[in-house]
């Protein structure tokens, strides 16, 4: 009793507060950011984010596994499906990985071929980011409808190549699975020159832009060392200001034979990310035109391929640098038709790894961004 | 002839036929604006828009309009059933009154109010209460955060609109809005009053919850906001109609209080007809600038907003009253005002794009080939 009439007299600072309470914001697996069936639990105070948990798995369909049961030539298509905005750079780490357990060698022309297919995919993967990473910062479509434009052009000569719009199950042990139309040289530069003026135009929409740089400036940063202990590759570690690519690290293919640059980032945030990525696509066109100029003529697979794809004992670990970083294939074999066991070392996942890093702390706009900014595929992630 | 006229003498029968044809004004206006909207932005993005239905689509509005209608009408079970059926109305019926206040020619309106400004505003700002109720009621979280968003951003602009409002009554002399536009004459208060219209403009977007304010529907983050679970009809007034009617609301205030109404500097003797065309021009004018906003930005975050409107607007609206005061007190000639204002504004547009840019290079990303 006198307790309480002390405390009526003299109220303390903390009764006086209101009782606040942290609530749990589910965001997915369907949620317009979370850019396919990725779901992450908010935990925020008022508008601040105190806590994330993200759930993957929701679009897992066990391409590892089905691998395994399918014959090398077969699983060639699941590599298709796991990252489905950079198919081709999947099948080229595929395809090298199982050239190098079986020793083949690729014709010249092949090569070509190759690298300048998964430079273009580069782009059109960087022109998805980019028009998702406007909607995600709250434009109207406007640089979706930008980019979607401009990504149609190159989407258009994948189809007359391969015939396929999305799963194109076009690169083989060896080479390439039949050669590019006569007019490919031709079709390419003016892809290329549409893209220079592709990527002005959304540079010129939201580079600047006051709003756009306020909503992304030191949102989500993650340093050097922090990305690099995350495991973090591609355009997420180079923003950082970590300059890995793995095209100039190990060149694999035909890249030392380019010129070219690797741009880097200096403060490792969302808006980085996205300077670095449409740096990139600049010197993707770099490396396609210098590569028009060198492809030469000649067969596109090698003249004595087993009718049989037998792959010797052995294990490799392949990896190449995607659109959204590093892709690994390690393949083990025991012998015969089918991979012992196929792991994949998806680029997605591990930069999921540094969302709760980089965004508790911000505001629940942020999540969104900082999400966009690491630009994942759920069919890499979950597999 | 006589009977009808008698008819219409009495209050409350000619009160009915003018909220009518306000109504049928409003929804017409709404389904225009939709409609109208989908083209522009269709433009903006380099699509066609809709194009199906009737010639370019004009036909569109009305389709929506029958789908919206024949949709089920939800609510979830463990929202509060009474706040949830009576916010759309909180939401729609203040900014259908505002349409009470609002003169379209010299000589016709429902209602010439001599504080019809003040009542604009007055009126206008309980449009928050419903969506503020609406995200509550919904017990929904996106909902609730969307509603206290709402909430904060609605009362918050307020200030410095009625700062930017109340600097440009100060000159004419009045807040009745016919005499305002008389007051204007041949030469509009834009001229005079930049800054005061650019407030105006900043504080009109983000009262209709647009972008780059729109914080509070925030489709990719809250999606949707405090309209999140509403369907059919609910959905439609408190989101399309009360959004569209208040963008056209305050797009026509503008233009009478800012862009001179049915007045333009070649006089105005040209008939009602001419006053028609000029308000409607202007409105227009003012919208498409509205929906350019809306098709081009990115949305700014909601703390971004609140220190937009405190830090930056409302010290601008206060130096526009105070130029406004220390001119007429002093009586010096009109142009001092639009020398003043525009320098003042001038100003902030360069304080407001140095802030961002000086601090840091924009460019941070490098090419390194050496690596």
């Amino acid at each position: 009793m006198a307790k309480r009439g002390k405390n009526r007299l003299m109220v303390v600072e903390e009764e006086r507060d209101l009782e606040t309470i942290d609530i749990n914001v589910n965001v997915g697996p369907q949620h317009p950011a979370t850019h396919g069936v990725f779901r992450m639990v908010l935990t925020v105070s008022g508008e601040k984010v105190v806590d994330v948990v993200p759930h993957i798995g929701y679009m897992h369909r066990g391409a590892e596994k089905l691998s395994e049961n399918a014959d090398y030539r077969q699983a060639l298509i699941f590599q298709d499906r796991t990252d489905y905005l950079a198919q081709f750079n999947c099948e080229m780490c595929y395809v090298m990985a199982l050239e190098k357990l079986a020793g083949i060698e690729v014709p010249e022309r092949a090569e070509y071929i190759r690298v300048i297919l998964s430079e273009l995919n580069r782009l059109t993967s960087h022109y998805m980011f980019a028009g998702a990473f406007g909607t995600d910062l709250g434009v109207y479509g406007t640089v979706y409808t930008y980019a979607f434009r401009e990504r149609e052009f190159i989407q258009e000569v994948f189809e007359e190549i391969t015939g396929d719009r999305m799963m194109y199950g076009y690169f083989r042990p060896g080479g390439v699975v039949w050669d590019v139309p006569d007019n490919f040289k031709e079709r390419v530069r003016a892809v290329c020159e549409k893209t220079r003026i592709g990527i002005n135009d959304i540079e010129r929409l939201v580079t600047g832009n006051e709003i756009f740089v306020a909503r992304s400036r030191d949102i989500g940063v993650i340093s050097g060392e922090d990305a690099i202990d995350y495991g973090l590759s591609g355009p997420m570690l180079r923003a950082s200001g970590v300059p890995v690519d793995l095209r100039r690290e190990e060149p694999y293919s035909i890249y030392d034979r380019f010129d070219f640059d690797i741009p880097v980032g200096e403060r490792g945030d969302s808006y980085d990310r996205y300077l670095v990525r449409m740096e990139e696509m600049r010197q993707s066109l770099r490396i396609i035109e210098q590569a028009l100029e060198q492809m030469p003529e000649g067969p596109i697979l090698p003249e004595k391929l087993p009718r049989r794809l037998r792959l010797p004992p052995g294990e490799v670990y392949m990896r190449t640098e995607n659109p959204r970083g590093e892709y690994g294939i390690y393949l083990v074999s025991k012998g015969g038709e089918k991979p012992y066991r196929l792991k994949i070392r998806s680029s997605c996942f591990c930069n999921l790894m540094a969302l709760k890093k980089m965004t508790v702390g911000h505001y629940v706009a942020d999540a969104v961004t900082i999400l966009g900014s690491v630009d994942i595929v759920l069919g890499e992630v979950d597999r | 002839m006589n009977q009808l006229e008698s008819l219409f003498d009495n209050v409350w029968i000619d009160a009915l036929w003018r909220l009518l044809v306000v109504l049928a004004l409003m929804v017409f206006v709404v389904l225009l604006l939709t409609w109208g909207e989908r083209k522009v932005i269709g433009r903006i993005q380099m699509r066609l828009g809709p194009m199906r239905t009737g010639p370019y689509g004009i036909l569109q509005p009305i389709a929506d309009m029958i789908k919206i209608l024949l949709k089920e009408d939800l609510r979830p079970a463990t929202a509060d059933r009474l706040a949830f059926e009576l916010a759309p109305f909180l939401a729609f019926v203040p900014v259908f009154l505002t349409f009470v206040a609002l003169p379209f020619t010299a000589s016709w309106g429902v209602r010439v109010l001599s504080l019809g400004l003040l009542y604009f505003f007055a009126v206008s700002g309980l449009t928050a209460l419903g969506y503020l109720i609406a995200g509550w009621a919904s017990d929904n979280k996106y909902a609730l955060l969307g509603a206290m968003r709402t909430a904060a951003q609605l009362i918050s602009y307020e200030v410095p609109l009625i700062l930017a409002v109340l600097a440009l009554s100060m000159l004419a002399g009045s807040l009745n809005l016919v005499d305002i536009v008389e007051r204007q004459g041949r030469v509009p208060f834009v001229v005079w009053q930049p800054l005061g219209f650019f407030i105006f403009l900043m504080c009109a977007l983000s009262d209709v919850t647009r972008r780059p304010f729109d914080t509070a529907a925030a489709e990719s983050e809250l999606v949707g906001g405090p309209w999140i679970e509403f369907s059919s009809i609910r959905w439609s007034m408190l989101y399309a109609l009360t959004e569209y009617a208040a963008l056209f609301a305050l797009a026509t205030l503008g233009s009478l209080i800012f862009l001179g109404g049915w007045d333009w500097p070649l006089g105005r003797d040209w008939g009602w007809w001419w006053q028609v065309i000029l308000i409607f021009t202007k409105t227009s004018l003012l919208l498409m600038v509205f929906l350019w906003a809306n098709g081009t930005f990115a949305r700014i975050r909601v703390d971004q907003l609140m220190s937009f409107c405190w830090k930056f607007l409302l010290p601008l609206g206060l130096v526009q009253v105070f130029l406004n005061g220390l001119i007429l007190v002093y009586d010096w000639p009109d142009w001092t005002l639009l020398v003043t204002s525009g320098l003042a504004l001038a100003a902030a547009g360069y304080a407001l794009h140095a802030g961002l840019r000086v601090k840091e290079p924009l460019r941070t990303v490098s090419l390194r080939s050496d690596a």
